[in-house]
């Protein structure tokens, strides 16, 4: 039987007012044990200001071959971009 | 280089799928664990970043060995710190072969029984202080070469630890650099241990890249695939390019007597390592592999305890949890 610690996911917040941004993994018994290991494996050089700690285990995923179903429909919806609207010149700005 | 020889798997995938796969990689796309990958990709790729984080944690050793004899406060913290930067690369990198579906305690197995294998260059010892000065000017000087290209790598969680790894491998070839010019300004003495530690790894440093082109039979799919970015010997030339006038800047001779530049090539002409001794240190009879292997497996041994007991606490913490609920 394996006796691996548990595997998490880093999230850093690299500077104030930024979101937390996904760095790596690492291997570690419990959440406090894995803030400290992001801790001296993720932020040596004062990359963060905030880490999450999240079990790899818990994170639910889409799949590669549903890339179709998920992001095909927003094809033929161009009109949600801005750019798709001409807006006269004397118009000004909007 | 930190990834030597490494062997690409044949493939036996159907050829319509192969074909799919490569059109993304020569279209420049980065491929990601749950995507469909050949067999051999995978099987190449697990032993050639276990290999590279293999190598960040025995290289650990060598430079370990001077942490306590630092001629200075401020040299043992600095070293202390470029030691714990190659525990952090050797972990980027076993995180990035996981994803690949093997697991930590696998890829560490296999290091300890000989399956896998570490760089050459950890295999020599590291004599003098100057050696810590040579081994960050010469040995992460030819890290560096080699991993500033795998950033652009195929494999997407490589490619990112690689990112990751070339930010903080700058830092190490400067403070050997640096440890280096102390030393030729130094006394008569110290100059020669800095002439010495050029000596011994000068061609180690050479062997790092790998065999020639000519006797590399496996680069020409782990560079289609886009795991291997450049041959060996393209590599090897630029490492000697570059380093020859940096040992110039130190007043430090080359131990090639038959080094030249080439006009022709705008390159220098040099004598190339003795591959005979590169094999022998790669099966294992290198000076210190059996030191490195045998240091290993303490550290695997004496760890067994720490890695049970935070379990225990762990699954405690949590039975507490479930009561107090």
């Amino acid at each position: 039987m394996s006796n691996e610690w548990p595997l998490w996911e880093v999230f850093i917040r690299g500077q104030h007012g930024l979101s937390h941004r996904h760095v790596g993994s690492l291997h570690a018994s419990d959440a406090e044990h894995a803030l400290q290991n992001a801790r001296d494996v993720y932020t040596r050089r004062k990359e963060g200001v905030s880490i999450w700690v999240v079990p790899a285990a818990d994170i639910t995923a889409s799949a590669p071959e549903d890339k179709g179903s998920l992001y095909d429909p927003a094809d033929d919806k161009v009109y949600r971009h801005p750019t798709f609207f001409d807006i006269p010149d004397d118009v000004g700005a909007m | 280089m930190y990834a030597q020889m490494i062997k690409s798997e044949a493939t036996q995938d159907d050829p319509e799928q192969l074909a799919a796969f490569q059109a993304r990689i020569d279209a420049g796309d980065k491929i990601e664990p749950k995507d469909w990958m050949p067999e051999g990709y995978r099987k190449t790729l697990i032993r050639q970043i276990g290999q590279h984080a293999h190598s960040e944690i025995v290289g650990q050793l060598p430079e370990g060995n001077w942490i306590t004899r630092a001629p200075s406060l401020e040299r043992k913290a600095i070293l202390l710190a470029k030691v714990q930067d190659e525990a952090g690369h050797g972990l980027y990198l076993y995180c990035a072969a996981e994803t690949l579906g093997v697991s930590r305690d696998e890829l560490t197995e296999m290091l300890l029984d000989g399956r896998m294998k570490y760089s050459s260059i950890f295999s020599y010892p590291t004599l003098t202080w100057a050696d810590m000065g040579a081994v960050g000017w010469l040995v992460d000087g030819a890290a560096i070469m080699n991993q500033v290209p795998l950033q652009r790598t195929s494999f997407g969680p490589y490619a990112r630890a690689m990112v990751r790894i070339c930010k903080e491998e700058s830092f190490h070839q400067r403070q050997g650099f640096d440890i280096m010019m102390k030393m030729v300004n130094g006394t008569a003495a110290q100059k020669r241990m800095a002439q010495d530690a050029l000596n011994r790894f000068w061609y180690p440093s050479l062997m790092m890249f790998g065999p020639s082109d000519s006797d590399s039979v496996h680069s020409e799919q782990s560079m289609s695939w886009k795991i291997k970015m450049n041959s060996n010997d393209e590599l090897r030339q630029k490492f000697v390019d570059q380093t020859v006038p940096q040992a110039a800047y130190l007043d430090l001779t080359v131990p090639d007597p038959d080094l030249k530049w080439n006009e022709d090539k705008g390159g220098y002409d040099f004598t190339g390592p003795d591959w005979s001794e590169f094999f022998d240190v790669l099966k294992g009879n290198g000076p210190c592999s059996t030191e490195r292997i045998e240091a290993r497996q303490k550290a695997w041994d004496d760890g067994a305890w720490v890695r049970e007991a935070r379990l225990a606490h762990a699954a405690k913490g949590h039975s507490a949890k479930v009561a107090a609920e």
